[in-house]
């Protein structure tokens, strides 16, 4: 998030755009609900009328994957109706003429056809979006889990740099991040492209800098990323070192995806429990959870705190460190001779820029947002206050495109995956929590009630459902969440495994999955019917 | 208080031209400042001074119900609450004189009077023992007013989170305030008034039937046990002192801090943390109640290693690690450095993945290492 959670109480216009917040980040919910008591216009896109739309002013029921038209359109009406940021643009911005002129063939009529959402609804959403003094964007997966969902995360830069809603109080840019550390796993460098604190691999400087460190000869170019590592195995990738998670169910396409690590020489799991993924391992090593353990976790709004043990872990069971660090030493790698988490958190606050300025013993409390770069500084709470990072916003220019699979004669319904309030994930942790069963015992297909009837389903009845991938048999809800010809699934549940119908396709730069459109066939099936792959 | 004081008050506070005083009163006689907007409670509180309260939770809009908080204002007839009285400049203010702390005493004993117990294990909740240390701290335990109870309790709901013990309710609404202003979802609602008042759901229905995602926040402020900790009771017979580990949610990336609570060495619940710096005091259901898969008996407890057979069977961690360590230096022989992959965990501590960048890069001299932000 470019802004701190406490933010979130303060815009006068709340745009949220492919977030469930008040179901995936429930917390975060609830300082947007302060807000709007307090006479914030809230905007909600989202193909599904999620229960933000109950809080909003303003919702467009966009079409799953059309995110890029609706913005292009915002961006037309802000350019037309002057409602620009000049001196932002002037002063904080690169390449806005060419963006300004690009914008201007893509009116809200041209996005209705593509969005289906109503021109003059687009136009409202821009003026309130354009006029506000204070505008914040949020977002979550429903922006990023799509062939072109980095286009999508610059058309909202796009948005918040021609009318300067950035580096000021109640703005911003704002993912919420989905998970309890995968923030901090970005910022401690497990990502291809960039070593600890987003130091770019292909600077020789920086592998000067970690070939001192680690006393190794690093490669100067990329990784692969872990969409394109499940490509290749069983070619040129034969072993891997897979800690705590269960990629066969959350991951896109189980089918490829359980081949994939079938097809390993030797693979190694890391987890809690024995998840379908660590049932294919050669190694299963049992971690200590959380609870059992001490360690550094980074938030969304980058607050660098600690977690604390409070029991001891079951067995044998051991940190995650302390288990990775065994494997290393037994293959005589130097660096990893470590007696606590704290000398590791350390060792990576002295080698990552936005961690400089803090140590174990200074986030006692959690009062640093990175980027802290030296001591003594109070941290960072807003980004992009007085400058950007890299110079200059950069205007993008941003086309639009169908997604990987688009519905026909065959698929002739969108489905769209997600999360709900009381499971989480793949329910290796709340399916094991008593009493969530009582508010979720099952997992049901969202289906309009019109389609309900329309395709001679029945509610509670069971439905089959196929796409070009595979087939599930899942339970029918009627709801109005879901809109005429979309149909919505979480993930969560083993015997319903959505993830064997999707993986369309996958956003050429960042490699995240299309997991949010999914062109699908429905038919009604009888409650016997076995589950079929 | 009666209207015309409360007009009177006003005036007073109005007339004194806030630019040329001193933005300070007098509390317990020492001259102090105060900033504009905050209340004599917030004044006191800011320098230590413990003024009762049992309606008063410091999230939520001061609510003026309990009336424990009342002070003595000079040039006011009848003392006023201090919770909902904005400090002006020039006030005047006593907070425990002998006759305030006689009124607190009487309030505190008509309260105990209409509850079925007053020593609530404190099990059920973050604030449960905050009618009986104030009964204890005034010497309310007299059992002067034996006589009307109100609220009932739920025996109906049979949800495994929220115990709705009304028996024990005071009517300070702090779960009603709390699910209004806190969370924003209005699942609880107040039915008639005075003796009959009884805090329910709309329909006088069940939780799951009503707005209530279970977040627990109601459970959490109700201070006397009413509304308590389904999940955390269950542990009410085990033996050992409840002791409190800060930590971090473990669920999405918003990072709310909460306090586990533990009996030896078992997990038994969660309170909120108040002073959690991204979410001071909130959580949701998953935060707040989904947290025996620590302690599950699914849990891995020993290393595993596939056998000859195709099985995996328990093993010990020398001969798990060596097992391996021994696949990724065979892998790495046959088919090179690039042949190797890491995935770190987005769960686990920023240690873990620290770790498994430098496995791979200090090890294998390559960038083939990723986490599961792409799923």
């Amino acid at each position: 998030m470019s802004n701190p959670l406490i933010d979130m109480e303060k815009p006068d216009v709340i745009f949220c755009i492919g977030t469930n917040m008040t179901e995936c980040h429930p917390v975060a919910a609830t300082r947007l609900k302060k807000a709007v008591a307090r006479g914030a216009k809230l905007i909600v896109a989202d193909p599904r009328r999620i229960g933000l739309v109950g809080l909003s002013n303003l919702y467009l029921p966009i079409r799953v994957g059309s995110d890029v038209a609706l913005l292009l359109a915002m961006a037309h009406v802000i350019a037309r109706e002057g409602l620009i940021d000049l001196e932002f643009i002037s002063n904080r911005t690169t390449d806005s003429e060419d963006f300004l002129e690009h914008v201007r063939a893509f009116p809200p009529e041209w996005a209705e056809t593509i969005t289906g959402v109503p021109a003059r609804d687009i136009e409202v959403a821009a003026l309130w979006y354009g006029m506000a003094d204070k505008a914040a964007i949020y977002y979550t997966l429903g922006i990023t889990e799509h062939i072109c969902g980095v286009d999508n995360v610059q058309s909202l830069c796009n948005l918040a740099l021609m009318t300067g809603n950035i580096g000021r109080e109640g703005t911003g840019i704002n993912p919420m991040r989905g998970q309890n550390n995968i923030q901090g796993a970005g910022d401690s460098g497990a990502l291809p492209n960039n070593y600890p604190g987003f130091q770019s691999v292909t600077d020789p400087a920086n592998q000067a800098k970690f070939n001192r460190l680690y006393g190794a000869d690093i490669d100067l170019e990329k990784g692969v990323t872990k969409v394109t590592a499940l490509d290749l195995c069983g070619e040129q990738i034969r072993a891997m070192l897979i800690d705590g998670e269960n990629t066969l169910l959350s991951d896109p396409n189980r089918a490829h995806c359980e081949h994939a690590l079938r097809s390993l020489d030797h693979l190694v799991v890391i987890d809690i429990f024995l998840t379908d993924t660590a049932q294919l391992a050669d190694v299963v090593l049992p971690a200590a959870a959380w609870g059992e353990t001490e360690g550094v976790c980074t938030n969304t709004e980058r607050r660098v705190q600690r977690v604390r043990a409070g029991v001891p872990p079951p067995g044998k069971a051991m940190p995650d460190w302390w288990i990775v660090a065994q494997i290393a030493k037994r293959l005589g790698f130097q660096g990893f001779a470590f007696g606590s988490a704290e000398e590791i958190f350390n060792e990576l606050c002295s080698a990552s820029p936005l961690y400089a300025g803090i140590d174990w013993d200074r986030i006692d409390e959690g009062a640093y947002q990175w980027p802290v770069p030296h001591e003594g500084h109070p941290g960072t709470p807003m980004l992009h206050e007085d400058k950007f990072e890299n110079g200059r916003g950069i205007f993008t220019r941003i086309y639009y495109r169908d997604p990987a699979e688009t519905i026909d004669n065959d698929f002739p319904v969108w489905l769209t995956t997600g999360r709900r309030l009381a499971s989480y994930h793949t329910r290796t942790q709340t399916g094991r929590s008593q009493g969530i069963d009582y508010l979720l015992s099952e997992e049901a297909l969202e289906v309009n009630p019109n389609d309900v009837q329309a395709w001679g389903l029945m509610d509670g009845g069971w439905c089959q459902m196929t796409s070009a991938r595979g087939t599930v048999k899942i339970r029918v809800k009627a709801t109005q969440r879901s809109p005429r010809g979309t149909v919505f699934a979480s993930f969560s549940f083993s015997d319903v495994p959505v993830n064997i119908l999707t993986g369309s396709g996958y956003d050429p730069v960042t490699h995240t999955a299309e997991l949010k459109v999914c062109p699908v066939r429905i038919d009604p099936a009888e409650e016997q019917m076995p589950a079929s792959h | 208080m009666s209207k015309p004081n409360r007009e009177k008050l006003k005036n007073d506070i109005n007339s004194v031209p806030t630019d040329v005083q001193p933005a300070a009163i007098t509390l317990d006689g020492a001259v102090v400042t105060f900033s504009e907007g905050e209340t004599i409670y917030d004044v006191a509180h800011r320098h230590g001074i413990d003024i009762p309260t049992l309606c008063y939770d410091p999230r939520l809009d001061a609510f003026g119900g309990c009336r424990l908080c009342i002070v003595e204002l000079e040039g006011t007839r009848n003392p006023v609450a201090s919770c909902t009285t904005k400090a002006a400049p020039g006030m005047d203010v006593r907070t425990a004189t002998g006759e305030i702390e006689k009124h607190r005493k009487v309030l505190l004993e008509m309260v105990a009077s209409e509850n079925r117990e007053l020593d609530v294990n404190p099990l059920r909740g973050y604030a449960s023992q905050e009618l009986t240390a104030l009964v204890e701290r005034y010497e309310a335990r007299t059992g002067r007013f034996n006589g009307k109870r109100s609220g009932a309790s739920n025996t109906v709901d049979e949800n495994p989170f929220i115990l709705r013990d009304y028996d024990l309710c005071i009517s300070c609404y702090r779960c009603v305030r709390v699910c209004a202003e806190q969370e924003g979802d209005y699942a609880i609602s107040v039915m008639n008034r005075g003796f009959d008042t009884q805090i329910t759901t709309e329909f006088n229905g069940i939780l799951k039937d009503s707005a209530c995602t279970f977040c627990g926040q109601c459970v959490q402020t109700c201070p006397t046990g009413a509304l308590a900790d389904k999940k955390a009771l269950r542990a009410v017979n085990l033996p050992g002192e409840i002791e409190k580990t800060r930590t971090i949610c473990p669920y999405c990336g918003v990072g709310c801090s909460v306090d586990m609570l533990t009996k030896k060495d078992r997990l038994i619940g969660i309170h909120p943390a108040m002073d959690g710096p991204a979410n001071q005091g909130a959580l949701c259901v998953k935060g707040q109640f989904a947290f025996d898969f620590v302690q599950h008996p699914d849990r891995l407890s020993t290393p595993l290693v596939r056998g000859g057979d195709g099985q995996l069977r328990g093993a010990s961690w020398d001969e798990a690690l060596d097992r391996a360590a021994d696949g990724f230096r065979a892998v790495r022989e046959k088919y090179g450095r690039h042949s190797i992959y890491g995935v770190a965990s987005g769960r686990a501590p920023n240690e873990a993945a620290y770790l498994m960048q430098k496995f791979i890069r200090a090890g294998f001299g390559t960038n083939y290492i990723d986490n599961c932000s792409r799923a």
